[in-house]
């Protein structure tokens, strides 16, 4: 048996490997909130069950959960398909009916009973090692990771069996239904795929991690790569960081451990939103401020060379007006010159600043390929 | 039973309010639907967890007011994030919103088991706060809510048609100069304000409904963003009465949900039988669904 500790993260990391598979797919088909409609809209399908069996500690419960969830993303998908409403509304229009449903359930039905009905499901991370798979009077460790575990294989396994189809459908739908993919039959099968997991994850995880997990990963490894093989192995990694990384957090601080995982999701996020190379923040800013530079230099060697043998050279192309006329700020005017002395645009004559053989063919260059037309640099 | 209830200044109290907050959902919920937001709803209700467990732990108190603040606050903060990935990056609405409510609401559940180790029992049952009841409705809550519908009407009068571009194409919007971002975090605003208001009233889940269920169904009578808008207004503030005279009529059965149930029902029914995009009208003219034109 290993420490509990080790358990549980055990149990979180299999839970976010897990959700963040059929995340990737939601995240592409614009339906990133399925979970957080899943997890209202199960209440109904508890509530039915209940009204049924009328134990709490029925089985039958997660079956019934299931099977909304099953049904709340069907609902969405062919409310989808009608053409009358885009994929947001459709979850928007399914789960809040199927949540009042069961409130009204509740209302009427089970009465004064107060029972607490949708707090069945929400599982807690930390009680995952104390919920034992027992077989043949051999301890198999916690059931949560066998479950967990059980879903992640059979999840990887439907990708690998149906990832050109289920590539193509999520790109380009039509082209899928022209090959003759049927791309409902697949959908619904992703769906169904996406909802087991889900709801089995709720009772193991907590909805806190399960929403989180679905969304966080393929959302922050969207902005690392574009290509889906990518995104996917990436989204798995990102599942299992953000579990341990939290994990630690909420052990060191003595936190909700559910809770801490989506914290450190979101921090992981924001360091990606800033930092990613290409996509991130900072090296969009840093993009711009290069392009900005470079259409500076390119506006300075046009406007040295309309005014290069002119009377108005020392006038115009002076180094103490340049700012002026190019309405550069002064700091950043000695900035573009700097950087056009280094490549060898320019050079500089006592105040005066004169273009090179180089930077006259570069501006003659940028004039041709704006068709001839010299732009007008004052 | 009878209809004595018309008299009963509560019910009538419940009523106005609740119409209210149909209203106004429905007229901010046709530029979220268009926008493909309409979940924003369900998102900032839960980004308004922290805000509310914050504001706890700052106060010591469960000061109605003050947790209303933190409450909005906490959920505006996240509508912005919402804006800024949205703009600066290729991640679509739907999974902004996904991100923010999924960290913010795992923050307020880290939150809450801080302020579980506060020697009083106050924290108990913070996160109950989100679960409105609209039975429970004062005068004075009825008044603000009046006083935040003019402001929140008026604003989209003044600024209708930058709006309107905004919804329908903010690639050009930005073209002919306007300031997207800024119109974006106004409108955001609002919908951040009207959900405020809704959130103590009818709840998290069922202001999601009130946002969502009165535009999607005023989209099938119409192509016109100023009927959409008005038809919207007017189904909402129907589900707000309608579904308080339900519950006050056959008893026991919770406000709120049955102001969503209302609102499920007039847009099913709008996708059922709306004439040229209802699914029963094409599917009895020939060649019926492509009269029905782009959905959203």
């Amino acid at each position: 048996m290993l420490a509990p500790q080790v358990e549980i993260m055990l149990v979180a990391a299999l839970a976010g490997a897990a959700c963040a598979l059929p995340g990737v797919f939601l995240f592409l088909r614009r339906m990133a909130l399925v979970g957080d409609a899943i997890s209202h809209a199960i209440l109904f399908g508890i509530v039915v069950t209940f009204l049924i069996v009328r134990d709490l500690r029925s089985p039958w419960l997660l079956i019934g959960a299931a099977g909304t969830g099953v049904l709340t993303a069907v609902a969405v998908d062919a409310l989808r398909r009608t053409g009358r409403v885009k994929e947001d509304a459709a979850l928007g229009l399914v789960f809040p009916a199927l949540f009042s449903l069961g409130v009204v359930g509740i209302a009427r039905g089970v009465g004064n009973i107060h029972l607490d009905l949708d707090a069945v499901l929400l599982g807690e991370l930390a009680f995952a090692p104390f919920d034992r798979l027992i077989w043949g009077g051999w301890d198999l460790g916690p059931r949560g990771a066998w479950v967990m575990g059980g879903l992640l294989l059979l999840n990887l396994t439907l990708i690998l069996v149906f990832y050109k189809e289920w590539t193509l459908s999520t790109f380009d739908p039509d082209l899928a239904e022209i090959f003759g993919f049927r791309p409902a039959v697949l959908h619904y099968l992703l769906m169904g795929m996406t909802a087991l997991t889900v709801v089995a994850a709720f009772d193991v995880a907590g909805v806190v991690l399960v929403v989180a997990m679905l969304v966080v990963p393929p959302a922050t490894a969207a902005l690392l790569t574009d290509r889906l093989a990518h995104m996917l192995g990436l989204s798995v990694l990102l599942g299992l960081g953000i579990a341990l990384g939290g994990y630690g957090l909420a052990y060191a601080l003595d936190l909700s451990i559910a809770g801490s995982m989506a914290t450190v999701g979101g921090i992981l996020f924001v360091l990606v939103f800033l930092g990613a190379p290409g996509q991130g923040l900072i090296a969009q800013a840093r993009q711009a401020a290069r392009q900005r530079q470079h259409l500076a230099q390119q506006m300075l060697v046009i406007h040295l060379l309309s005014h290069e043998g002119t009377e108005a050279e020392y006038e115009e192309n002076c180094l103490k007006t340049l700012p002026l006329h190019l309405r550069w700020d002064p700091a950043f005017a000695a900035q573009v010159i700097q950087r056009a002395e280094r490549v060898g645009w320019v050079v500089r004559e006592g105040e005066l600043l004169r273009l090179t053989e180089a930077g006259r063919r570069a501006a003659r260059e940028i004039i041709g390929s704006n068709g001839g037309m010299i732009p007008l640099s004052r | 039973m009878g209809f004595a209830f018309w008299l009963d200044p509560t019910f009538r109290l419940v009523a106005v309010g609740s119409a209210l907050i149909g209203a106004v959902g429905g007229v901010l919920g046709t530029f979220a639907l268009l926008r493909r937001q309409s979940l924003l709803g369900d998102a900032m209700s839960h980004a308004a967890l922290p805000g509310i467990v914050l504001a706890f732990l700052l106060a010591g108190s469960r000061d109605l007011p003050l947790l209303l603040a933190g409450a909005s606050l906490s959920a505006w903060l996240g509508a912005l994030l919402v804006v800024l990935i949205t703009h600066r990056s290729r991640i679509r609405p739907d999974a902004a919103l996904g991100l923010v409510l999924s960290v913010f609401f795992g923050f307020g559940i880290v939150l809450l088991t801080v302020a579980q180790r506060q020697p009083t029992a106050a924290q108990a049952g913070l996160e109950r706060f989100l679960f409105g009841q609209a039975a429970m409705m004062l005068r004075r809550d009825v008044e603000g809510i009046a006083l935040a519908t003019v402001l929140i009407l008026v604003v989209v009068l003044l600024l209708w048609k930058e709006f309107k571009v905004l919804a329908f194409d903010p690639a050009f919007a930005a073209a002919i100069g306007l300031p997207v971002m800024a119109l974006d975090v106004l409108l955001t605003t609002l919908i951040v304000l009207a959900i405020a208001l809704g959130l103590h009233a009818v709840g998290v889940v069922l202001m999601s409904a009130v946002l969502v269920a009165p535009a999607a169904a005023a989209r099938q009578w119409t192509h016109r963003l100023e009927r959409m808008v008005i038809l919207a207004g007017g189904f909402g503030a129907l589900s707000g009465v309608l579904g308080t005279l339900l519950s006050s009529w056959i008893g026991r059965l919770p406000t709120g949900p049955m102001i969503a149930l209302c609102a499920s029902g007039i847009a099913l029914f709008s996708l059922l039988f709306a004439p040229h995009r209802g699914l029963i009208w094409t599917a009895k003219s020939p060649g019926g669904k492509r009269d029905a034109g782009p959905s959203g």
